[in-house]
């Protein structure tokens, strides 16, 4: 084996020549990726990626180093494929995902991988005679064993994923959820259209719950490949609205987690709650969920006096009735049996599978991209996640309140350095990108870590846009919290969860 | 304990819009556009639409609302040529209503006349849907959930979401309409009983919007199906759909 360090570190949001990542030979890509993973509190797998090259691929590895601010970036060239490469899987687990959809969209063979289904049945998928309707699902050979099919259309008035429990008896051995109903060929799209606002309104689409996360990191991607200076009266209104965004889904997704246990007070408070929140949103830019304020190198939509006023305004009030809500939720026993010690994640279990975001934080992991890998306001002041230990749906539940909380102290601290009277660029429609360079854009999401990367070819042209959303790392562990439970605890697990479909589909 | 409640209770207040058919919204919010005679390079506009939702015709510059993603961006590189008004009323069960003209003031409604005779008769007074997201962004799944919470309280005229197509009377579909998701949609619509209501809510569904040439989508259902309404929008506003749907099955909303 050669040398320590062989990759390029690189800092959220900063560009660098695509050649300069380095390029491992197949046996000291494993070895360096596995040895850098080895602390789960240190470092995780950001993204895994193979891209076109030459005649063969470039693998890509991610990993977000969580203590330094960095992300360590190498590669290994495939020449051929017709070479089979030793799973990653089966030393680390949480590149499961990420080989499988490799597999799936090249047709690279990794050997000894436990499982190498089709991700998401992408319509540009190497093997087009693998179709949706026959996903090799997992089956018990028992005459004890039941199962029980959901989807893919569900009871209530979301998105599309099919759901497959095992079953023995009431209790739940083993569930496997399969997705892809969704995809609609967002990263192709992104090659292909013509106009930035064509590839800003994708980004606003591949989930509108979190359409200002999404199209953060894609401007942010875009900014630094075309080195776009962003003032920080206007990083700070781009922070407020992602906390806003943070603020409105997190009541809302409590008011889903009391309607799944029958309480009927909360879910209705929560749900009215939101509104004020979302309404604000549209007040400043037209639309609830945010969709046209985030644009390339300036906003039409300036955060100004009167928006002030009237945010402070919103936010008291909501604040007010907001605690006295979530304390009379948490504490009544009705809703405490209901939550407590329910659907839980072990701690080696977030670690191995890599989980980002909220299920991190639900076991204790500091994983949070405001803190590790720092973006726009967060820059410049010391961010400390909250973190629960339990990793059941109570969990899930006081994170999100505790997160809501957190999320109104930052954004009244950042009106407070907010200056209504400078103005802001407007968005520029036509940015001229560096060439040959990759960047990697990672924000914050409610749900965790989005992760954006960008690689330009020799012309600035977009060479290849990669979207990873937390969802990606994190539906491996909602299958793992349903293991020996019973099976009528599944809505309120899935809940706690709310795991993006369309993000993860893309 | 149960005083505690009351307390939450007269602490939240009033939350529910009382009349929704007279609602209003903020001026920012972007509904039915105005295109002014201003002169302008057309071809520049045309260029500068992300859905291509903007087009000429017959010398007069139109915009299509069942392509338009309202991002309202055109409003702004051409000011005083394109104006986006608060006015949310634009549901409509015939697609070429969607056109808004250049120098019109456009009032988008129901059509009576193009209404299925059999649907004002059984739905006027409960009306059942069962929606189905074919690659839609949550977007508009979360504004329809909304169309029931306290604040808009859809339910107060006996329109619901029911969980069975066997229960319900119509589909609502929102998204582009995957290649993946067909299949589904297809076998949803056909359990719902007959007569039944489709209808296509967000630009994503009435057109494919920004996503209208994927090849991960297979739109061709479409043609197979009578369209009882079109709901513009990204996401569609609550109330948008509401009064579309009241609108559509009950004579004395209509304009």
């Amino acid at each position: 084996m050669k040398a320590q360090n062989q990759y390029i570190k690189l800092k959220n949001g900063s560009p660098i020549l695509t050649a300069d990542i380095p390029v491992l030979s197949y046996n000291d890509f494993r070895v360096q990726t596995i040895k850098l993973l080895l602390d789960f509190d240190k470092a995780h797998c950001s993204n895994y990626f193979a891209i076109p090259k030459g005649i063969g691929f470039q693998l890509i590895v991610i990993i977000a180093a969580d203590v330094n601010h960095d992300f360590l970036v190498f590669s290994h060239q495939l020449l051929s494929i017709e070479t089979a490469l030793e799973s990653l899987t089966q030393d680390h687990f949480a590149f499961h995902i990420f080989e499988r959809e490799i597999h799936e969209n090249f047709n690279i063979q990794f050997l000894n991988h436990p499982w190498l289904k089709p991700v998401r049945f992408a319509h540009n998928r190497a093997d087009q005679s693998k179709q949706i309707a026959n996903y090799p699902f997992y089956h018990f050979d028992s005459t004890e064993m039941h199962e029980v099919s959901v989807g893919p259309i569900h009871a209530g008035i979301i998105e599309p994923g099919h759901f497959k429990f095992s079953c023995h008896g009431e209790t739940v051995k083993h569930l496997e959820i399969q997705l892809g109903w969704q995809h609609r060929g967002i990263e192709t799209l992104m090659l292909h259209k013509k106009t930035d606002l064509q590839r800003t309104l994708l980004a606003e689409s591949i989930t509108a719950d979190s359409a200002i996360a999404h199209t953060l990191a894609f401007v942010t991607a875009m900014e630094s490949l075309s080195q776009i200076k962003v003032d920080a009266n206007l990083n700070l209104e781009r922070t407020i609205a992602l906390e806003l965004e943070r603020l409105a889904i997190h009541t809302g997704d409590l008011c889903g987690m009391c309607t799944d246990v029958a309480y009927q007070l909360g879910s209705s408070v929560f749900n009215a709650l939101r509104t004020p929140i979302i309404n604000f949103t549209q007040r400043w830019c037209g639309n609830r969920f945010g969709k046209g304020l985030i644009r390339i190198g300036g906003t039409h939509y300036p955060l100004k006096e009167g928006l002030k006023s009237d945010l402070i305004l919103v936010l008291n009030e909501f604040e007010s009735r907001f605690v006295e809500m979530a304390e009379k939720t948490f504490n009544i026993p009705s809703v405490i049996k209901r939550f407590d010690g329910i659907g839980i994640i072990s701690k080696i279990n977030v670690g191995l599978l890599g989980c980002v975001g909220m299920v991190a934080k639900t076991v204790g992991y500091k994983r949070d991209i405001r803190l590790s890998h720092p973006f726009g306001y967060y820059k410049t002041v010391e961010f400390e996640p909250k973190t629960c230990i339990s990793g059941d749906v109570m969990a899930r539940g006081f994170l999100r309140y505790q997160e809501a909380l957190q999320s109104i102290q930052l954004i009244k601290t950042m009106l407070e350095l907010h200056k209504s009277e400078l103005v802001s660029s407007k968005p520029d429609y036509k940015v001229v990108l560096n060439p040959n360079s990759i960047c990697v854009s990672a924000t914050e999401g409610w749900r965790g870590e989005i992760i954006h990367t960008a690689l330009t070819d020799q012309n600035g042209q977009l060479e290849w846009y990669k979207i990873k959303d937390p969802s990606m790392h994190n539906w491996k562990a909602l299958e793992l919290s349903l293991r020996n439970i019973e099976i009528s605890d599944f809505p309120i697990n899935n809940k706690s969860y709310d795991l993006s479909y369309s993000g993860h589909d893309l | 304990m149960f005083l505690d409640d009351l307390i939450i209770v007269k602490h939240q207040g009033k939350q529910f819009i009382k009349d929704l058919t007279k609602a209003s919204l903020p001026e920012i919010f972007r509904g039915i556009p105005q295109i002014s005679d201003k002169a302008i390079n057309a071809q520049e506009l045309i260029d500068f639409c992300p859905t291509a939702a903007i087009l000429l015709n017959k010398n007069k510059l139109a915009i299509d609302l069942g392509k338009c993603a309202f991002c309202g961006d055109c409003q702004m590189q051409f000011p005083n040529k394109i104006t986006f008004t608060n006015q949310y009323k634009m549901a409509t069960n015939n697609r070429d209503s969607l056109m808004v003209y250049q120098g019109e003031s456009k009032e988008i409604k129901v059509e009576a006349s193009l209404i299925r005779k059999e649907i004002q008769s059984i739905f006027n007074r409960s009306l059942k849907l069962r929606q189905v997201s074919a690659g839609g962004d949550n977007g508009n799944e979360l504004e329809l959930g909304a169309c029931g919470n306290v604040n808009f309280d859809m339910g107060r005229y006996g329109i619901e979401f029911t969980a069975s197509p066997r229960h319900a009377d119509g589909i609502v579909v929102t998204g582009p309409i995957t290649e993946n998701m067909v299949e589904a949609l297809q076998i949803a619509f056909e359990a719902v009983p007959e007569p039944r209501l489709f209808i296509l809510v967000g630009v994503d569904a009435i057109s494919g919007g920004i996503f209208a040439e994927s090849t991960a989508l297979k739109r061709d259902f479409l043609n197979k199906v009578h369209i009882d309404l079109y709901v513009p929008g990204n996401p569609i506003h609550p109330l948008t759909f509401i009064n579309g749907i009241l609108e559509l099955t009950r004579k004395k909303y209509r304009r």
